[in-house]
């Protein structure tokens, strides 16, 4: 029977009658006829209890909130026919709300504050990510320079497994987007260049291009969504989990241990996952024009030697080092800021992404002018 | 006692194995309505395996598990959630959701499954706290800034959020300071009496054993060696359970449990 509260004032002192299931499946109907009725009896009006034939803590509540604390102390030894075990209940009930109010909301802040309080919070944070990300890379200096000259602290196994996991593993996705986005460009420039009659220089524009900056540019995008992410979660549930300060208890060094393998893994598989990227990028190419533009493989190469210099491979395989430690910094820097939940693990893997993927590309375009003012 | 009771969870021939390892071997369980039924163990005897395969969330190598009278596993989803709502479960490490707030933790399932608005829902999120046990300081922090015997009393509370028929316990007053231990074997007697909550207390708390379960049953080699009344299973004759119910901590905790009882 589903649960009742009814105010009878035909007799005097007026009844209150309490009956039926006070449980959660009624509870949304009970909490409004129990607001419809506050207010509407006193401290004379008899309250009657012997008509309740089941209760929940849900139900409990609701009277305790309908009735007060204290009235519903007394009636907890006056309500004989209630059984013991529903009396014992609401007393459970009264006792722990006795002390316990619930939560005040803090009031709503002008939205213009609002806007300001945000704008600054969020630049102060950036000025002290970028402080933080300063500090981690010389924290990062500093423990390589130390062990540099201790082969016994080289940590040969984990490197080598990270360098399997984010080089090898990695290898055919880098060489089929390079080998794709390599035809891409082929396609542009034989299109393009045809109209001037200087189809020929396709070559010349897929290696530059290649060699200067996409073979280097495409990997470290590539390697900052795929690496850095992992980074930044696999050092993130062990901080989640406690596992970084075990480490440091056991008096070892989460630097030493987690973070130099990752970053020299990384900068050995950086610039040869580059390599085969500019590799594929230019066989991409290659097929393209000798598909669509008829230069024959041979051509292809003779013209790559005629035109090409090696300064334009060395100055794409230079950047990759650059990339490469700070794709690693930033995903172990990242891992190291998770706070407990699973929601920070994965907004520091996001974080993590955003900002090594945005510092690769300034970084790329400061390079390029720089190489371009050199005369590179 | 002798009465027939009505099981509500049969256990009939559970098999788990894991691998070439096996856990349970022809086990047998019956848990009644309204019991609070302790479950011993050594460590690896698969306690909380056996927990995993009643609540469903482990598929039992062989064997069957009837809740209320059904098989769980063999349920379509709809059935089964119904069924999984009379459940309570308290997790060993609690397994509070990390992105909440405590009170959303426990109002999570009255908005979902009650149907409350959520104001409504977090009004009694916040009486399931004060029964609990927890501060109103608690109510919006996140689990990751509670204390060990904090997030144990949220996770109960999430547990008793629906009102249960059946309340899962993992280990619930390890971790909790002899006080706190003590009042949260209280809380759960007053539940169970009040709302014939059946418990399925897996346990190593001697004390809580002693003070408020109705029956202990006793996992080891790979079935329920003995499922009874505490002062039989002390008295059966095996060297683990004497070693177990014997030792110098059992005793202590019998000693302390008749002082109680006298009083």
């Amino acid at each position: 029977m589903a649960g009742n509260a009814q105010l009878d004032t035909s007799s005097n002192p007026a009844r209150l009658r309490i009956s039926g299931d006070w449980t959660l499946a009624h509870y949304t109907r009970l909490k409004q006829q129990t607001e419809q009725l506050a207010g509407q009896y006193d401290a004379q009006t008899a309250i009657d209890l012997d008509e309740v034939s089941s209760i929940d803590t849900a139900g409990a509540s609701l009277l305790v909130d309908l009735l007060g604390a204290e009235r519903v102390s007394q009636l907890t030894d006056t309500a004989h026919k209630l059984p013991a075990a529903d009396r014992a209940l609401l007393q459970t009930v009264y006792a722990s709300l006795r002390d316990f109010c619930v939560p005040v909301k803090v009031p709503q802040q002008n939205i213009c504050i609002l806007l300001l309080s945000r704008i600054g919070g969020a630049v102060y944070k950036l000025w002290q990510d970028s402080l933080q990300l300063l500090g981690f890379i010389g924290l990062i200096l500093q423990t390589l320079a130390r062990n540099l000259f201790r082969p016994k602290q080289w940590r040969i196994t984990p490197m080598v497994a990270h360098i399997e996991q984010i080089g090898l593993n990695a290898a055919p996705i880098v060489v089929l987007l390079t080998f794709m986005v390599g035809a891409v460009v082929a396609f542009l420039g034989a299109t393009v260049l045809a109209n001037f009659g200087a189809g020929i220089f396709t070559v010349d524009l897929v290696a530059f291009s290649f060699l200067r900056e996409f073979g280097v540019l495409l990997t470290a995008i590539l390697l900052a969504g795929r690496t850095a992410s992992a980074f930044t979660a696999q050092i993130g549930s062990m901080k989640a989990n406690e596992e970084i300060d075990a480490i440091r208890t056991l008096g070892l060094d989460p630097m030493d241990l987690l973070v130099l393998p990752r970053v020299l893994a990384l900068l050995i598989a950086l610039p040869l996952l580059t390599f085969l990227a500019m590799m594929a990028g230019i066989l991409g190419g290659a097929v393209v024009c000798v598909v669509s533009l008829g230069i024959s493989p041979d051509m292809f190469i003779s013209l790559l030697h005629s035109d090409i210099g090696v300064q334009h491979f060395l100055v794409g395989m230079v950047k990759a080092p650059f990339f490469a430690f700070l794709i690693a910094a930033v995903g172990c820097l990242e891992g190291f800021k998770v706070s407990g939940s699973a929601e920070s693990v994965g907004e520091h893997t996001t974080s993590s992404v955003v900002q090594s993927i945005f510092i690769v590309i300034v970084l790329d375009a400061v390079a390029a002018l720089f190489f371009m003012e050199m005369g590179w | 006692m002798q009465a027939p009771r009505e099981a509500i969870i049969e256990v009939r021939g559970l098999c788990n194995r894991f691998g070439s390892q096996a856990v349970h071997e022809n086990l047998d369980l019956d848990v009644y309505k309204g019991e609070i039924l302790g479950v011993v163990g050594g460590s690896g005897t698969g306690k909380s395996v056996l927990l995993r395969s009643i609540v469903g969330l482990r598929r039992p190598t062989e064997g069957q598990v009837r809740v209320f009278g059904q098989d769980l596993l063999s349920l379509p989803e709809e059935a089964r959630s119904k069924i999984e709502r009379r459940f309570g479960v308290l997790f060993q490490s609690g397994a509070l959701f990390s992105s909440l707030t405590v009170t959303e933790n426990i109002a999570l399932p009255l908005i979902e499954h009650a149907g409350l608005s959520r104001p409504d829902a977090e009004h009694l999120a916040c009486v399931k706290l004060a029964l609990a046990g927890l501060p109103l300081s608690a109510a919006d922090k996140y689990p990751s800034m509670l204390s060990g015997g904090m997030i144990k009393r949220a996770a109960l509370a999430r547990a008793l959020a629906l009102d249960p028929d059946i309340l899962f316990l993992d280990e619930p007053t390890a971790g909790l300071d002899p006080i706190g231990a003590a009042a949260f074997d209280q809380l759960i007697l007053t539940l169970r009496d009040a709302m014939g909550l059946s418990v399925f207390l897996v346990t190593h708390d001697l004390d809580t054993l002693y003070t408020i379960t109705d029956r202990v049953a006793v996992l080891s080699q790979k079935r329920v060696l003995v499922a009874a009344p505490i002062k039989q299973v002390e008295d059966y004759d095996d060297p683990w359970i004497h070693e177990y119910f014997h030792g110098p901590r059992g005793r202590a905790a019998y000693e302390a449990a008749t002082k109680i009882k006298e009083q």
